[in-house]
């Protein structure tokens, strides 16, 4: 009898299971159709049409690429400056933004013995500023200080500092702390425990999260470049605004576009392969 | 094993000596590379003539216009008429018998309280302004500009006087101005004004049990239709803060966020099996789409965004359409390395049973993998949020672009912090929900 109840429980359970799959599958298929629907309706042109007029954007900026022949590695070459200040201004924030994780991180985990009140705060401090989005503080300040790339820097360290400070403090939480205890036995402040018992063990993982979140900088710094920040996404933007015929310049812009961004994806999975191990960098 | 290493020490004397040789070089060559290149930067980026440059006193007007607003008392010389409007918006223009109790008018000719002793005494084309301690500024409309008599004693900073205009702006919230066609004195106050009904909705200044009271009664304010949907035509159609167009294009940013994310993870999640290495021995289908995955992620949203908004226009498709080819790759490539590490033994324990291909999948393969790519897809979800407003501000649509407009014409920036609070309430909630949903699925609780 009782393995008859046993059999039947199991049964209702995986039917339960089955309709709440089913449920969600429901769920998940009636968000795409009305969501499609709904934005195929918002868009001032729809898909269809679209979908016909699809290549030829990049169609035409490709012929006219073609059309310059040689001219067309003189002109990638002239953009260079450009991309390496959106480099730069990925560079600089990582560093910034990096910099200031640290701090935030060592302040708001129990694991390296932050000071008790300030755990809460410095967290919900990560929280907001994670959340701010890139383009309002770099617009913000570029209404203040003028067009220029340290508005754009800033928005991205701001930002930085929040998501890599909460990464950060997941390490610490996983550290081990015999190594802490070892040097509070022979009366290391905490700064000298941070350094000595801390810093080696969680340095690999920073800078790996570190490294990704350059690559995603370099993007985010291009982007912001658009709306008046510099670096190559204000080329890119002067030479779309300028329509039919710079389309050589706007390739060349999207060809070093994407290869610094590979060249960036592929050096930093492969140092972050050797920082942590294959398998782990994500 | 043992004996072996006791006899031959792995370390000597040389190798530890160069080991921390190395370190000291690296512990002093770092900070100074990096200091280095910041010093660089600090010169690439001009930011001694950015500093230079900065205006910080256009900061401090924007924070104060965010979080107050002016009521300006107008007169305008032409026509000779005298207007107390909020904003100076006609729509938002006070009825001569219901002015606030600050101003006097008296034809066409007032005296404003601008209170703490500042006052201001408008008779025809002459201004009067009492300032506490400095005296009586007097300026007079001309034909061609206008004529000032300040007090004895160095001209403060405050005033700009100029032939053609005089502007006098003594603290943050007191300012007057006099051209030759009109005399225009500026009162500030606290909060957001008309947030709620447009200033000459029947419901203007109504508390909320006041309001409550209404929407419940039976008594139509409005004949045509119920008090409930009076109320909220009235708040959604209020023509300062439009608050339903910010609704809506809220929504647009979500939508395209969700939109992209879902569907990049059911495109990435097929192709992702054809890049791993366990699953496709071929090795030119897994080459090329693995190349596929790269080529998705290295053009980057920007390119496929503006790549999309030529083809289909502006609007949520758009954006969403972006979203999904950036991360098809991002994705795809995150779970083709999760399936490539995944525990082989429960996949031959389902083909010992006699299954099929698609239940090897489904039962051996899908179970490893899933807490990845549910974990992955809302992490992606909540940074496609804040992917999605940058987007539309570059022309997508939604949140992002109705940001960049109203910052644009700068017009009021209350507008401006309402959309920004709005965007930051709408991420951090995307980010607590999908951490709720990530421990639900995930951890089971």
């Amino acid at each position: 009898m009782a393995v008859a109840a046993l059999e039947q429980e199991i049964l209702t359970l995986r039917k339960r299971r089955q309709l709440y799959s089913l449920i969600g599958l429901l769920l998940v298929v009636a968000v795409l159709v009305s969501g499609y629907s709904k934005s195929n309706d918002m868009n001032s042109g729809g898909f269809l049409q679209g979908l016909s007029k699809f290549f030829d954007y990049p169609g035409e900026i490709v012929v006219e690429a073609w059309e310059a022949g040689p001219a067309f590695f003189g002109l990638i070459i002239q953009y260079i400056p450009a991309m390496l200040e959106t480099l730069n201004i990925a560079g600089v924030a990582t560093l910034l933004g990096g910099a200031m994780a640290v701090v935030l991180a060592m302040a708001s985990t129990r694991n390296v013995d932050s000071w008790g009140p300030l755990i809460p705060v410095v967290r919900r401090m990560m929280d907001i500023m994670r959340a701010f989005p890139e383009l309002i503080i770099a617009l913000f300040l570029i209404f203040v200080l003028g067009s220029s790339p340290v508005p754009a820097m800033i928005a991205v360290a701001f930002h930085t500092a929040g998501a890599l400070g909460k990464l950060f403090s997941e390490v610490n939480e996983n550290i081990d702390r015999k190594p802490i205890e070892g040097l509070s036995a022979c009366g290391a402040s905490w700064l000298q425990r941070i350094r000595f018992a801390v810093m080696p063990q969680v340095a690999p993982n920073y800078l790996s999260y570190f490294l990704l979140r350059l690559e995603i900088n370099v993007r985010a710094s291009a982007i912001l470049g658009f709306v008046g920040a510099g670096g190559i996404g204000q080329e890119l933007r002067r030479t779309i605004g300028w329509g039919k015929g710079a389309g050589d310049e706007t390739a060349a812009i999207f060809v070093l576009l994407f290869l610094t961004i590979m060249l960036i994806d592929q050096v930093s999975s492969y140092l972050r392969g050797k920082l942590v191990g294959a398998g782990r960098a994500h | 094993m043992a004996v072996d290493t006791l006899n031959e020490p792995v370390f000597n004397r040389e190798t530890v000596f160069q080991n921390v040789r190395r370190r000291a070089w690296v512990t002093i060559g770092v900070p100074l590379a990096i200091l280095a290149y910041l010093t660089y930067t600090w010169f690439a980026f001009g930011v001694p003539n950015l500093l230079a440059k900065a205006e910080p006193e256009r900061a401090a007007i924007l924070a104060t216009d965010s979080v107050a607003y002016k009521v300006h008392v107008t007169k305008l010389l032409r026509r000779d008429i005298m207007e107390v409007a909020i904003e100076g918006e006609r729509r938002a223009t006070y009825d001569a018998e219901d002015l606030p109790e600050w101003v006097e008018v008296d034809g066409t000719d007032a005296v404003v309280d601008l209170g703490k002793g500042y006052e201001i005494t408008i008779t025809g084309k002459v201004m009067e302004f009492a300032v506490p301690d400095y005296g009586t500024i007097k300026v007079t409309a001309t034909n061609s500009g206008v004529d000032t008599e300040l007090p004895p004693g160095p001209v403060p900073e405050w005033i700009k006087d100029d032939p053609k205009k005089f502007d006098a702006r003594p603290t943050l919230d007191r300012r007057v101005q006099v051209t030759r066609t009109k005399i225009e004195v500026h009162n500030y106050f606290g909060g957001w004004e008309n947030f709620w009904f447009p200033f000459h909705s029947e419901l203007y200044g109504m508390s909320f049990s006041q309001l409550w009271a209404i929407a419940l009664s039976n008594e139509r304010i409005d004949p045509t239709q119920s008090n409930m949907s009076l109320i909220m035509h009235d708040f959604l159609e209020n023509p300062d803060w439009q608050h339903g167009e910010v609704f809506i294009a809220l929504f647009e940013t979500i939508m395209m966020a969700v939109l992209g994310t879902i569907t990049a993870a059911l495109f990435g999640l097929p192709l992702a099996f054809l890049a791993a290495r366990n699953f496709t021995p071929s090795k030119i289908l897994r080459f090329g789409t693995r190349r596929l995955f790269d080529f998705l992620r290295g053009i980057d949203m920007l390119i496929w965004s503006l790549i999309f908004i030529r083809a289909f226009g502006l609007g949520p498709l758009t954006g969403a359409l972006a979203i999904a080819f950036t991360d098809t790759g991002s994705l795809g490539k995150l779970f083709s390395e999760a399936l490539e590490n995944i525990d082989n033994k429960q996949v031959e324990g389902v083909r010992a049973t006699g299954a099929s291909q698609i239940q090897r999948y489904r039962f051996g393969v899908i179970p490893q993998i899933l807490p990845v790519f549910v974990s992955q897809v809302l992490y992606y979800l909540e940074s496609n949020t804040r992917s999605a407003t940058v987007i539309g501000a570059l022309g997508a649509g939604g949140i992002g672009l109705m940001l960049v407009e109203t910052m644009k014409t700068s017009r009021d920036w209350e507008n401006t912090s309402y959309i920004i609070i709005l965007t930051i309430v709408v991420v951090i909630l995307m980010d607590q929900t999908s951490g709720w949903l990530r421990r639900k699925l995930i951890e089971g609780r």
